[in-house]
Protein backbone atom coordinates (compact mmCIF):
# COMPACT_ATOMS: atom_id res chain seq x y z
CA UNK A 1 0.00 0.00 0.00
CA UNK A 2 2.71 2.02 0.72
CA UNK A 3 4.74 1.72 -2.08
CA UNK A 4 1.80 2.13 -3.95
CA UNK A 5 0.67 5.96 -2.49
CA UNK A 6 4.63 6.83 -3.36
CA UNK A 7 4.66 5.59 -7.09
CA UNK A 8 1.20 7.43 -7.23
CA UNK A 9 3.63 10.78 -5.84
CA UNK A 10 5.93 10.47 -8.84
CA UNK A 11 5.02 12.86 -11.45
CA UNK A 12 5.15 11.92 -15.06
CA UNK A 13 8.39 14.46 -15.21
CA UNK A 14 9.63 11.47 -12.54
CA UNK A 15 8.63 8.48 -14.58
CA UNK A 16 9.86 10.28 -17.89
CA UNK A 17 13.64 10.57 -16.14
CA UNK A 18 13.19 7.08 -14.28
CA UNK A 19 12.71 5.64 -17.69
CA UNK A 20 15.52 7.57 -19.32
CA UNK A 21 17.84 6.07 -16.33
CA UNK A 22 16.85 2.61 -16.66
CA UNK A 23 18.02 2.85 -20.49
CA UNK A 24 21.15 4.58 -19.33
CA UNK A 25 21.23 1.57 -17.46
CA UNK A 26 21.29 -0.87 -19.33
CA UNK A 27 23.64 0.70 -21.90
CA UNK A 28 26.06 0.92 -19.16
CA UNK A 29 25.89 -3.08 -18.79
CA UNK A 30 25.75 -4.04 -22.98
CA UNK A 31 26.87 -0.51 -24.66
CA UNK A 32 29.77 0.83 -22.89
CA UNK A 33 31.17 2.68 -25.56
CA UNK A 34 27.49 4.48 -26.10
CA UNK A 35 26.83 4.68 -22.39
CA UNK A 36 30.25 6.79 -21.70
CA UNK A 37 29.74 9.11 -25.41
CA UNK A 38 26.16 9.87 -23.98
CA UNK A 39 27.29 10.50 -20.43
CA UNK A 40 30.16 12.75 -21.75
CA UNK A 41 27.61 14.84 -23.98
CA UNK A 42 25.54 15.26 -21.02
CA UNK A 43 28.44 16.79 -19.12
CA UNK A 44 28.96 19.39 -21.63
CA UNK A 45 25.79 20.26 -21.99
CA UNK A 46 25.48 20.91 -17.77
CA UNK A 47 28.77 22.62 -17.63
CA UNK A 48 27.27 24.97 -20.45
CA UNK A 49 24.02 25.42 -18.76
CA UNK A 50 24.83 25.55 -14.83
CA UNK A 51 26.02 29.19 -14.34
CA UNK A 52 22.68 30.21 -16.41
CA UNK A 53 20.99 28.90 -13.89
CA UNK A 54 21.92 30.90 -11.25
CA UNK A 55 21.17 34.20 -13.17
CA UNK A 56 17.19 32.48 -14.41
CA UNK A 57 16.90 31.89 -10.30
CA UNK A 58 17.35 35.52 -9.50
CA UNK A 59 14.92 36.79 -12.17
CA UNK A 60 12.55 34.41 -11.43
CA UNK A 61 12.94 35.50 -7.29
CA UNK A 62 12.49 39.35 -8.86
CA UNK A 63 9.61 38.66 -11.45
CA UNK A 64 7.65 36.71 -8.42
CA UNK A 65 8.51 39.66 -6.06
CA UNK A 66 7.45 42.00 -8.42
CA UNK A 67 4.61 40.82 -11.04
CA UNK A 68 1.74 39.54 -8.56
CA UNK A 69 -1.46 38.58 -10.29
CA UNK A 70 -2.66 41.57 -8.05
CA UNK A 71 -0.46 43.95 -10.52
CA UNK A 72 -1.58 42.25 -13.38
CA UNK A 73 -5.45 42.59 -12.93
CA UNK A 74 -4.90 45.85 -11.80
CA UNK A 75 -3.36 46.98 -14.83
CA UNK A 76 -5.69 44.91 -16.97
CA UNK A 77 -8.46 47.35 -16.20
CA UNK A 78 -7.13 50.27 -18.41
CA UNK A 79 -9.67 51.37 -21.29
CA UNK A 80 -8.51 51.44 -25.25
CA UNK A 81 -5.56 50.88 -26.71
CA UNK A 82 -4.01 51.38 -23.07
CA UNK A 83 -5.64 48.08 -22.44
CA UNK A 84 -3.61 46.02 -25.27
CA UNK A 85 -0.70 47.65 -24.30
CA UNK A 86 -1.07 46.39 -20.77
CA UNK A 87 -2.37 42.91 -21.25
CA UNK A 88 0.64 42.60 -23.96
CA UNK A 89 3.01 43.84 -20.94
CA UNK A 90 0.91 41.46 -18.18
CA UNK A 91 1.22 38.14 -20.50
CA UNK A 92 5.20 38.71 -20.36
CA UNK A 93 5.49 39.78 -17.00
CA UNK A 94 2.82 37.08 -15.95
CA UNK A 95 5.03 33.81 -14.35
CA UNK A 96 3.67 30.20 -13.24
CA UNK A 97 1.92 28.01 -14.87
CA UNK A 98 -0.51 28.62 -17.45
CA UNK A 99 -3.50 27.25 -16.05
CA UNK A 100 -3.00 29.42 -12.72
CA UNK A 101 -4.04 32.31 -15.05
CA UNK A 102 -7.43 30.76 -16.62
CA UNK A 103 -9.79 31.20 -13.48
CA UNK A 104 -8.33 34.81 -13.48
CA UNK A 105 -8.89 35.42 -17.01
CA UNK A 106 -12.25 33.87 -16.67
CA UNK A 107 -13.18 36.41 -14.06
CA UNK A 108 -11.87 39.11 -15.86
CA UNK A 109 -13.86 38.47 -19.11
CA UNK A 110 -16.83 38.33 -16.54
CA UNK A 111 -16.00 42.32 -16.28
CA UNK A 112 -15.48 43.20 -19.96
CA UNK A 113 -12.58 41.43 -20.80
CA UNK A 114 -12.67 40.72 -24.40
CA UNK A 115 -11.73 37.31 -25.79
CA UNK A 116 -9.00 38.54 -28.00
CA UNK A 117 -7.26 40.63 -25.31
CA UNK A 118 -7.01 37.21 -23.21
CA UNK A 119 -6.00 35.50 -26.15
CA UNK A 120 -3.41 38.36 -26.66
CA UNK A 121 -2.61 37.65 -22.69
CA UNK A 122 -1.88 34.09 -23.11
CA UNK A 123 0.22 34.58 -26.13
CA UNK A 124 2.67 36.99 -24.89
CA UNK A 125 3.28 34.36 -22.19
CA UNK A 126 5.58 32.91 -24.96
CA UNK A 127 7.91 35.39 -23.99
CA UNK A 128 10.15 34.41 -21.05
CA UNK A 129 12.15 37.07 -19.38
CA UNK A 130 13.70 35.07 -16.55
CA UNK A 131 14.92 32.81 -19.51
CA UNK A 132 16.66 34.95 -21.64
CA UNK A 133 20.06 34.09 -20.28
CA UNK A 134 19.38 30.88 -21.18
CA UNK A 135 18.17 31.45 -24.61
CA UNK A 136 21.56 33.60 -25.22
CA UNK A 137 23.52 30.65 -25.36
CA UNK A 138 22.22 28.99 -27.86
CA UNK A 139 20.46 31.91 -30.11
CA UNK A 140 21.78 35.43 -30.57
CA UNK A 141 20.19 38.37 -29.17
CA UNK A 142 19.51 39.99 -33.11
CA UNK A 143 17.24 36.50 -33.22
CA UNK A 144 16.01 36.96 -29.69
CA UNK A 145 14.65 40.70 -30.03
CA UNK A 146 13.40 39.78 -33.59
CA UNK A 147 11.33 36.69 -32.23
CA UNK A 148 10.58 38.97 -29.21
CA UNK A 149 8.57 41.79 -31.49
CA UNK A 150 7.46 39.15 -34.15
CA UNK A 151 5.59 37.62 -31.48
CA UNK A 152 4.12 40.60 -29.44
CA UNK A 153 2.97 41.54 -33.45
CA UNK A 154 1.04 38.06 -33.95
CA UNK A 155 -0.17 38.26 -30.57
CA UNK A 156 -2.47 41.53 -31.67
CA UNK A 157 -3.74 40.01 -35.12
CA UNK A 158 -4.58 36.51 -32.60
CA UNK A 159 -6.34 38.83 -30.75
CA UNK A 160 -8.27 40.61 -33.44
CA UNK A 161 -8.91 37.44 -35.00
CA UNK A 162 -10.28 35.61 -32.11
CA UNK A 163 -12.45 38.09 -31.10
CA UNK A 164 -14.07 38.17 -34.73
CA UNK A 165 -14.52 34.52 -34.81
CA UNK A 166 -15.80 34.58 -31.13
CA UNK A 167 -18.34 37.73 -32.70
CA UNK A 168 -19.62 35.45 -35.17
CA UNK A 169 -20.74 32.59 -32.98
CA UNK A 170 -22.46 35.16 -30.25
CA UNK A 171 -24.07 36.32 -33.82
CA UNK A 172 -25.29 33.37 -34.86
CA UNK A 173 -26.43 32.01 -30.98
CA UNK A 174 -28.57 35.53 -31.23
CA UNK A 175 -30.19 35.02 -34.58
CA UNK A 176 -31.13 31.63 -33.12
CA UNK B 1 -4.11 39.36 -1.62
CA UNK B 2 -0.82 39.35 0.35
CA UNK B 3 2.03 41.07 -0.76
CA UNK B 4 4.83 38.37 -1.77
CA UNK B 5 8.59 38.69 0.16
CA UNK B 6 11.71 38.35 -1.29
CA UNK B 7 12.63 34.65 0.55
CA UNK B 8 8.96 34.23 -0.61
CA UNK B 9 9.72 34.61 -3.68
CA UNK B 10 12.97 33.31 -3.89
CA UNK B 11 11.23 30.21 -2.55
CA UNK B 12 8.88 30.15 -5.13
CA UNK B 13 11.29 30.42 -8.11
CA UNK B 14 13.64 27.30 -6.48
CA UNK B 15 10.25 25.16 -6.27
CA UNK B 16 9.28 26.09 -10.05
CA UNK B 17 13.25 24.89 -10.93
CA UNK B 18 13.45 22.10 -8.53
CA UNK B 19 9.51 21.01 -10.14
CA UNK B 20 11.37 21.20 -13.60
CA UNK B 21 14.05 18.94 -12.46
CA UNK B 22 13.57 16.06 -13.46
CA UNK B 23 12.31 16.75 -17.02
CA UNK B 24 15.28 19.40 -17.65
CA UNK B 25 17.61 15.89 -16.46
CA UNK B 26 15.69 13.71 -18.39
CA UNK B 27 15.42 15.27 -21.65
CA UNK B 28 19.55 16.42 -21.40
CA UNK B 29 20.34 13.05 -21.15
CA UNK B 30 17.77 12.01 -23.92
CA UNK B 31 19.70 14.87 -26.49
CA UNK B 32 23.03 13.24 -25.14
CA UNK B 33 21.56 9.69 -26.09
CA UNK B 34 19.73 10.93 -29.24
CA UNK B 35 23.31 13.35 -30.28
CA UNK B 36 25.24 10.31 -29.73
CA UNK B 37 23.39 7.82 -31.98
CA UNK B 38 21.70 10.03 -34.39
CA UNK B 39 24.68 11.27 -37.12
CA UNK B 40 24.36 14.96 -37.99
CA UNK B 41 23.48 14.34 -41.43
CA UNK B 42 20.22 12.61 -40.90
CA UNK B 43 18.50 15.88 -39.38
CA UNK B 44 20.05 17.95 -42.57
CA UNK B 45 17.83 15.26 -44.64
CA UNK B 46 15.00 15.39 -42.28
CA UNK B 47 15.04 19.28 -42.61
CA UNK B 48 15.24 19.97 -45.82
CA UNK B 49 15.07 23.36 -45.71
CA UNK B 50 11.68 23.79 -46.90
CA UNK B 51 9.93 26.64 -45.02
CA UNK B 52 6.63 25.40 -44.90
CA UNK B 53 7.16 21.78 -43.95
CA UNK B 54 10.40 22.41 -41.73
CA UNK B 55 8.26 24.59 -39.65
CA UNK B 56 5.24 22.62 -39.76
CA UNK B 57 7.14 19.80 -38.34
CA UNK B 58 8.83 22.25 -35.83
CA UNK B 59 4.92 23.43 -34.31
CA UNK B 60 4.11 20.19 -34.83
CA UNK B 61 6.28 19.05 -31.92
CA UNK B 62 6.38 22.01 -29.92
CA UNK B 63 2.32 21.88 -29.60
CA UNK B 64 2.57 18.21 -28.30
CA UNK B 65 4.91 18.37 -26.59
CA UNK B 66 4.90 20.01 -22.61
CA UNK B 67 6.71 21.07 -19.89
CA UNK B 68 8.50 24.16 -18.67
CA UNK B 69 10.16 26.00 -21.43
CA UNK B 70 13.44 26.21 -20.18
CA UNK B 71 13.87 22.21 -21.35
CA UNK B 72 12.47 23.80 -24.55
CA UNK B 73 15.21 26.41 -25.18
CA UNK B 74 17.46 23.29 -24.29
CA UNK B 75 15.79 20.98 -26.33
CA UNK B 76 15.57 23.32 -29.56
CA UNK B 77 18.91 24.75 -28.80
CA UNK B 78 20.92 21.73 -28.71
CA UNK B 79 19.10 20.40 -31.83
CA UNK B 80 20.11 23.34 -33.54
CA UNK B 81 23.59 22.30 -33.02
CA UNK B 82 22.80 19.08 -34.40
CA UNK B 83 21.71 20.23 -37.77
CA UNK B 84 17.83 21.01 -37.13
CA UNK B 85 17.23 24.25 -39.24
CA UNK B 86 16.35 27.27 -37.31
CA UNK B 87 12.76 27.53 -38.74
CA UNK B 88 11.85 24.24 -37.29
CA UNK B 89 13.33 24.99 -34.10
CA UNK B 90 11.73 28.30 -34.09
CA UNK B 91 8.71 27.35 -34.92
CA UNK B 92 9.14 24.36 -32.01
CA UNK B 93 9.84 27.13 -29.38
CA UNK B 94 7.06 29.00 -30.28
CA UNK B 95 4.23 26.32 -30.19
CA UNK B 96 6.15 25.07 -27.17
CA UNK B 97 4.87 27.78 -25.04
CA UNK B 98 1.90 29.36 -27.29
CA UNK B 99 -0.15 25.77 -27.53
CA UNK B 100 -1.23 23.96 -24.67
CA UNK B 101 -2.98 20.87 -25.87
CA UNK B 102 -2.31 19.42 -22.04
CA UNK B 103 -3.79 22.05 -20.45
CA UNK B 104 -6.83 22.08 -23.15
CA UNK B 105 -9.50 20.52 -21.34
CA UNK B 106 -8.82 22.82 -18.39
CA UNK B 107 -9.09 25.73 -20.54
CA UNK B 108 -11.73 24.83 -22.17
CA UNK B 109 -13.52 23.95 -19.00
CA UNK B 110 -12.93 27.51 -17.48
CA UNK B 111 -12.56 29.46 -20.74
CA UNK B 112 -15.17 28.06 -23.05
CA UNK B 113 -14.69 25.09 -25.56
CA UNK B 114 -14.86 27.32 -28.73
CA UNK B 115 -12.31 29.55 -27.47
CA UNK B 116 -10.11 26.96 -26.24
CA UNK B 117 -10.07 25.22 -29.62
CA UNK B 118 -9.95 28.26 -31.55
CA UNK B 119 -7.03 29.80 -29.33
CA UNK B 120 -4.81 26.49 -29.47
CA UNK B 121 -5.48 25.88 -33.19
CA UNK B 122 -4.64 29.34 -34.08
CA UNK B 123 -1.33 29.56 -31.76
CA UNK B 124 -0.54 26.90 -33.88
CA UNK B 125 -0.94 28.11 -37.39
CA UNK B 126 0.84 31.19 -36.21
CA UNK B 127 3.59 29.25 -34.53
CA UNK B 128 4.30 28.38 -38.57
CA UNK B 129 3.97 32.19 -39.27
CA UNK B 130 5.96 33.70 -36.31
CA UNK B 131 8.77 31.22 -37.49
CA UNK B 132 8.74 32.18 -41.31
CA UNK B 133 9.10 36.10 -40.41
CA UNK B 134 11.61 35.61 -37.79
CA UNK B 135 14.01 33.37 -40.20
CA UNK B 136 13.53 35.60 -43.34
CA UNK B 137 14.10 39.21 -41.66
CA UNK B 138 17.10 37.30 -39.39
CA UNK B 139 18.23 36.80 -42.92
CA UNK B 140 17.60 40.25 -44.27
CA UNK B 141 19.62 42.32 -41.58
Amino acid sequence: MNIKNKLKQISSAGYFLISILIVYFFLFLFKQNLFFSSINFFYNIILKIIPVFILVFVLMTLTNFFITPKFVIKHLKEKGIKKWFFVIVGGILSSGPIYMWYPLLADLKNKGLNYGLIACFLYNRGIKIPLIPLMIIYFSWKYIIILTIVIILVSIIQGILLNKLMEVKNENRSCV
Amino acid sequence: MKNNTLKQSAFKAIKGLWKAFPMILGTILLISLISTLIPKSFYTKVFSKNIILDSFVGSLVGSISAGNPVTSYIFGGEMLTQGVSLLAVTAFLVAWVTVGLIQLPAESAILGKRFALLRNFSAFIFAIIVAIITVLILGVL
